[in-house]
């Protein structure tokens, strides 16, 4: 992927743009900066299927924002949601906090790795699909180890599955997000354990 | 008014102070590296902790923290020394340890505050984390790996120099101070970062391991690179100027320096005349100080004084312009010319040409108009002025010139000086801003006087400046920015007499006395004119001399300067001039003497005597009274405001001068301005 030489908001992006400017008042537009990062980066991967940040489109937010460019990548470069190296289709994303590491997001990593070719956090594989980053707390504890897949989350995550999440991925398809061992929402493992019976008064 | 209490002194602090200013009234010194008086506070080095009393019991940022009346703080307990220590520790783990090769040894705040808080071993076992280096430019050289991201720098380009361009990237571990993107660094202030960064981050790329502070000899001066009149401080070591530095000046240029001030001075080193020429059978040859005055006079003999004329360069000094101006009166001479670019200035009252606003009192002002001029680039010490003032809010500048970015924002109006016209009859919407503002304000830059209708221009420019009521018993909102530092001595000395330059080119005098003056087509002048060039540089004017007197640079005199507010100020010498070159009063007295007519000093003093009996302007050394305007009766006009667009008064910022074209620095910054480098040069650069 080569840094591209321009950017511009497309028809579609510009309504979210528009949008997204409104929300603040007159002169403060510049508040706006993170929403505008992400409609951009993922109007890129929408357009080559690799969203990420290239100079041109923080330029282009800072111009739209009428603020100072390095403003802008100062808050790019702060987030780790925004990718300011290309990324493959799929950007894994395992979290790697205690709560996920006691459940074993080593294997999760490891399966991403052995599944995609990819040596290490940052690398994207070979046939540009995959991104493997390492990210801290996804706020899905409960559901531990996690991984994040672009947008979705796909929880109580180990090898096989990881291996099986990916090959349909890879197909084309869209497995369903959320926990991956049948349980629902984040009840317990193997249906309810409490509150079986209503207790009489 | 609050009292504050530091270590049982009772000091009285303004409201709104915070306790490091309280402590400072109170003569106690607060460690710190964030903090900044000019800058915004960060309060992110914590290096300044202090205890309060009756607060929390834990120490506090003092510079991030506002007094309240009865407050009582220590400066020197236990707990505040071992958190200042904690500090320092943190500080150093991923300082490097390379002072002994660091251009800032010996003058940095880690090393000098190391000394009173840091450990003496280190309990720190682990890697410490390197950092890229920046390319910023021909000027700042980084070494990220000593940066304590103390944001200093971020904060000048942002708030001072309006250019923002640094800023910090990523974070925690992995933050870095720099650009993000490689690029020189665009802001004409862009040395000051030198001398913010509190380690040696950003260090002088021309002086890379070029000296040691203890080796210099510091001498005060002022710089002439502008007329602006900066303080300065000229650092050497033998014969060379090594450095200059800014001193502190308030009402000048506060403790910034611009980048031509500076840097250019390695090309007092370059091309410079070091002894007499004399031209035979058409070429130049060396000759001797007799031999060479002894070309000129053979000229003169029979001469009459009609036929012989003196113009004055942008860098004279009112000594040798006062004594040129006595040797052409002994020859009988009044044809003198000090405007080179042939700009329209009335010399007949000191208001027509000087800033009379001054410098610090652009923050009184509330409303502003530039017309032909680009101070950002004429003057960018007193372009960070208006740019202070302008961020303090309420100030409404439009601008009528080539359009630039000035780094504050302001309304272009276009770049005619028709636009006056609709000023002066009320058309033009801005009209109205400058008429209902209390303390009105006008620059006038050489763009506007340098061309033939210039002196129309100013009649102009002045009544409009009447008629806002820029004009008052206590306000003179009226301001011609200068560009040359021998300017206004020039005028203030009557060096604008009899004929003009103009009128001295193409054969209008036998014999042209060129004091120091290259900013001029040299190929104008008539090809039977003997040219006599004294000064320092072989630049255009000693081409085309028929004898050359090296003189001495401003760093090699003691020069009087005055500056485009009118203050008259000292040059000092820092080093001798070289070779055969000598001071250029001493020079144009000793051909006094020649000639017959010695002129009446022989010291420094006596001709200082003889200045201020010339204009007793030159007694008033520093100080610039505040005038309002007690005559608004206006220059002389001359013919009608052409339609020409304005042209900018200087072609580049970087080369504006003898010394500044000599400069390879300076030529350095030129070709980053042209040719910006690629990233990957630009990578290959940083390290
Ligand atoms: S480079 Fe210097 S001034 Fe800038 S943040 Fe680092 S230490 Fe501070
Ligand atoms: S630790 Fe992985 S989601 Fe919280
Ligand atoms: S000087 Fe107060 S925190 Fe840096």
């Amino acid at each position: 992927m080569t840094e591209p030489t321009a950017f511009s908001f497309d028809a579609e992006s510009q309504a979210l743009v528009d949008g997204a400017i409104a929300k603040y008042p007159p002169g403060k537009q510049a508040s706006a900066v993170l929403p505008l990062l992400d409609i951009a980066q993922r109007q890129i991967g929408r357009l080559t299927g690799s969203a990420w940040l290239p100079t041109v489109a923080m330029d282009e937010v800072g111009r739209v924002l009428d603020m100072p460019n390095i403003r802008v990548y100062e808050v790019a470069t702060f987030y780790l949601m925004f990718n300011i190296k290309p990324v493959g289709h799929f950007h894994l994303q395992v979290c790697g906090t205690t709560p996920c590491w006691l459940r074993g997001s080593d294997e999760v990593a490891r399966a991403c790795r052995e599944f995609t070719g990819i040596k290490g956090y940052g690398e994207t594989s070979a046939d540009g699909y995959f991104t493997l980053s390492e990210v801290e707390c996804l706020g899905a504890c409960v559901n531990a180890p996690v991984l994040q897949v672009n947008d979705d989350y796909y929880e109580d995550m180990n090898a096989p599955r990881v291996a099986e999440l990916l090959t349909a991925l890879k197909r084309g398809e869209h497995p369903l997000r959320g926990p991956m061992n049948g349980r629902q929402n984040s009840a317990p493992e193997g249906g309810p354990a409490t509150l079986l019976t209503i207790p009489a008064e | 008014m609050a009292k504050v209490t530091v270590d049982g002194i009772t000091v009285e602090v303004p409201n709104g102070s915070n306790v490091l200013q309280a402590c400072e009234a109170a003569g106690k010194e607060i460690p710190r590296f964030c903090y900044h008086e000019r800058l915004s506070v960060a309060g992110n080095c914590r290096m300044c902790l202090v205890e309060i009393e009756k607060a929390p019991p834990k120490p506090f940022a003092s510079c991030a923290y506002p007094v309240a009346d009865g407050m009582v703080v220590h400066t020197d307990t236990p707990m505040v020394k071992a958190a200042r220590r904690g500090v320092m520790e943190f500080l150093l783990i991923n300082h490097p340890l390379d002072c002994p090769i660091c251009d800032q040894g010996g003058e940095c705040d880690l090393q000098d505050q190391s000394m009173g808080y840091g450990g003496d071993t280190s309990r720190y076992h682990e890697n410490k984390r390197a950092v890229t280096n920046k390319d910023l430019g021909p000027l700042v050289k980084t070494v990220m790996t000593r940066c304590i991201h103390c944001t200093r720098c971020i904060r000048f380009s942002t708030e001072i120099a309006g250019v923002p361009e640094m800023g910090a990237t990523a974070r925690g571990e992995s933050m870095e101070v720099g650009t993000y993107i490689s690029k020189a660094l665009s802001s004409e202030l862009s040395g000051n970062l030198i001398d913010i960064c509190p380690v040696g981050a950003l260090t002088s790329k021309p002086y890379a391991f070029v000296a040691r502070p203890w080796e210099l000899k510091k001498t005060d001066s002022v710089d002439v690179l502008d007329a602006v009149g900066a303080a300065i401080r000229v650092d050497t070591r033998g014969s060379e100027v090594l450095r200059v530095l800014p001193r502190i000046n308030e009402d000048v240029n506060e403790e910034w320096l611009a980048d031509k001030s500076r840097f250019a001075l390695d090309g007092l080193k370059r091309r410079r005349l070091d002894t007499p020429w004399v031209k035979r059978e058409g070429k130049l040859a060396r000759t001797t100080w007799p031999e060479a005055f002894a070309a000129i006079e053979a000229k003169l003999t029979g001469l009459s004084g009609d036929r012989i004329g003196a113009v004055a360069g942008n860098l004279c000094d009112a000594e040798s312009m006062l004594a040129l101006k006595h040797v052409m009166a002994a020859l009988g001479s009044t044809n003198l010319d000090c405007r080179q670019d042939g700009a329209a200035l009335d010399p007949s009252r000191r208001e027509f040409f000087t800033f009379n606003t001054s410098i610090a009192g652009i923050e009184e002002a509330d409303a502003l108009i530039i017309i032909g001029s680009n101070p950002r680039h004429e003057a960018p010490l007193i372009n960070a002025r208006i740019r202070k003032r302008s961020l303090m809010g309420a100030f409404p500048i439009a601008h009528i010139g080539v359009a630039a970015d000035l780094t504050y924002r302001h309304q272009y109006l276009g770049g005619t000086p028709q636009l006056l016209a609709g000023l002066r009859d009320g058309s033009n919407a801005f009209a109205s801003v400058l008429r209902g503002a209390k303390k009105p304000m006008m620059i006038v830059g050489q763009g506007a006087l340098a061309r033939p209708d210039g002196a129309a221009i100013l009649a102009a420019c002045w009544a409009l400046a009447a008629e806002t009521g820029m004009l008052t018993p206590d306000w003179n909102g009226f301001n011609v920015l200068q560009t040359a530092a021998g300017r206004v001595a020039g005028l203030e000395l009557g060096f604008a007499t009899g004929k003009t330059l103009a009128q001295m080119l193409g054969g209008g005098v036998d014999l042209l006395w060129l004091l120091g003056a290259d900013e001029f087509d040299a190929a104008a002048i008539g090809p039977n004119t003997f040219v006599v060039y004294q000064g320092h540089h072989g630049d255009r004017g000693a081409a085309r001399a028929d004898v050359i007197l090296p003189g001495a640079a401003y760093t090699e005199k003691n020069g009087t300067y005055i500056s485009t507010e009118g203050r008259v100020q000292r040059g000092a010498l820092a080093v001798f001039p070289p070779g055969e070159a000598k001071e250029d009063w001493k020079i144009l007295r000793a051909f006094s003497a020649l000639i017959g007519k010695p002129l009446p000093y022989d010291n420094l003093e006596a001709l200082r005597m003889c200045l201020v009996q010339e204009n007793p302007l030159f007694d008033r050394l520093d100080i610039l009274p505040h005038f309002g305007c007690s005559d608004t009766t206006g220059p002389v006009s001359v013919g009608a405001v052409g339609d020409a667009l304005f042209e900018p008064a200087i072609e580049n910022y970087y080369m504006t001068d003898p010394i500044s074209r000599a400069s390879p620095t300076m030529a350095a910054c030129i070709e980053a301005q042209k040719h910006p480098k690629t990233p990957a040069e630009s990578a290959m650069a940083a390290e």
